[in-house]
């Protein structure tokens, strides 16, 4: 019997080429498509139209004001919390001190009956109504958990 | 002089592996970090910033997103608006979609607002007096997670 001499095997080299090709091409397309996201959150307001809320807006709770004053260049000017003007450098965190103080958070989660309406005038930046919101609906204390404080927190109606 | 003979050479290959697994690693990164969901951002608006802003606990059904930018446009539907009632025309299209398609009240249906930081707050107030003659009721103020204490001046 005669065999075949194996000696002579063809050498199978793996071509390595087209697949680094297609690697670096999907590396690349990740690379253009990512994009960093940065997390967003979102405070949710019911501001039922006109016409609903003159039927239930009897509320045993007495409604909270906050005002916003603005320059002409839309900054900040005054932050009045009822009658009562916040001045310093944080107005928003001495318009904060005030509501836990008045709510009385210490001895429990907040109130969710209290409700604030904010009174913006119409130029003003919309970062200061959103410190103003911030600083109504809660804190954070400093373990970095969140506590809240009043949850109705609605916008005073234009006055054009 | 004698030179010597340097014999003949094999092919010299360089090792792959490595660089092959580097890019493996890399691309099941971005895989990893890549978000192919249809995201609401748009980066002619940028949000104001919040300590208390958290993504929401649960995903909202169907929202309705409106953008506000600096120098009062909006975006809606992927349209930039450029006057209001180019918004109010096109939110009382969506109203009319809404009750002849859906069984869904308007009233439950809840308005993204995304307003730039720069943006009047009038304006936004305007969008959801707009949205209220409508008939929405829900509207969620969307900022920007912020890890600095935003009311503390910090």
């Amino acid at each position: 019997m005669k065999f075949r001499n194996t000696d002579h095997r063809e050498h199978i080299v793996l071509q390595m080429t087209p697949m680094i090709d297609i690697v670096f091409l999907l590396m690349v397309f990740f690379v253009f498509t990512f994009k960093i996201v940065l997390p967003e959150g979102d405070f949710n307001i019911r501001m039922p139209s006109a016409q609903t809320s003159t039927a239930s807006a009897v509320s045993e709770t007495p409604l909270l004001r906050v005002r916003l004053r603005a320059t002409p260049e839309g900054e900040l000017a005054r932050v009045q919390f009822g009658d009562v003007a916040l001045d310093g450098d944080t107005p928003f965190y001495h318009l904060q001190s005030r509501i836990r103080s008045l709510i009385g958070d210490d001895a429990g989660p907040g109130s969710s009956d209290q409700e604030v309406e904010i009174d913006a005038d119409y130029n003003l930046k919309y970062r200061y109504a959103m410190n103003a919101i911030t600083a109504i609906t809660g804190y954070m204390d400093d373990n970095g958990e969140q506590h809240k404080l009043v949850e109705r927190v609605r916008f005073a109606p234009l006055s054009e | 002089m004698r030179i010597e003979s340097r014999g003949p050479h094999g092919i010299v290959e360089g090792d792959l592996t490595p660089m092959i697994d580097m890019a493996f690693l890399l691309i099941a990164f971005f895989m990893f970090v890549i978000n192919f969901s249809e995201v609401e951002q748009d980066q002619r608006v940028t949000l104001p910033a919040s300590e208390l802003a958290r993504p929401p606990e649960s995903p909202y059904e169907q929202p309705l997103t409106i953008h506000i930018t600096d120098d009062d446009h909006f975006i809606y539907g992927g349209k930039e608006l450029v006057t209001i009632g180019a918004l109010r025309s096109a939110l009382l299209q969506e109203t009319q979609i809404i009750k002849r398609l859906t069984t869904k009240n308007i009233g439950d249906v809840t308005i993204i607002v995304r307003g730039d930081e720069d943006a009047k707050t009038g304006m936004v107030q305007r969008v959801i007096q707009i949205c209220q003659q409508l008939g929405f009721e829900k509207f969620a103020l969307r900022g920007k997670q912020s890890d600095i204490r935003t009311i503390r001046g910090e």
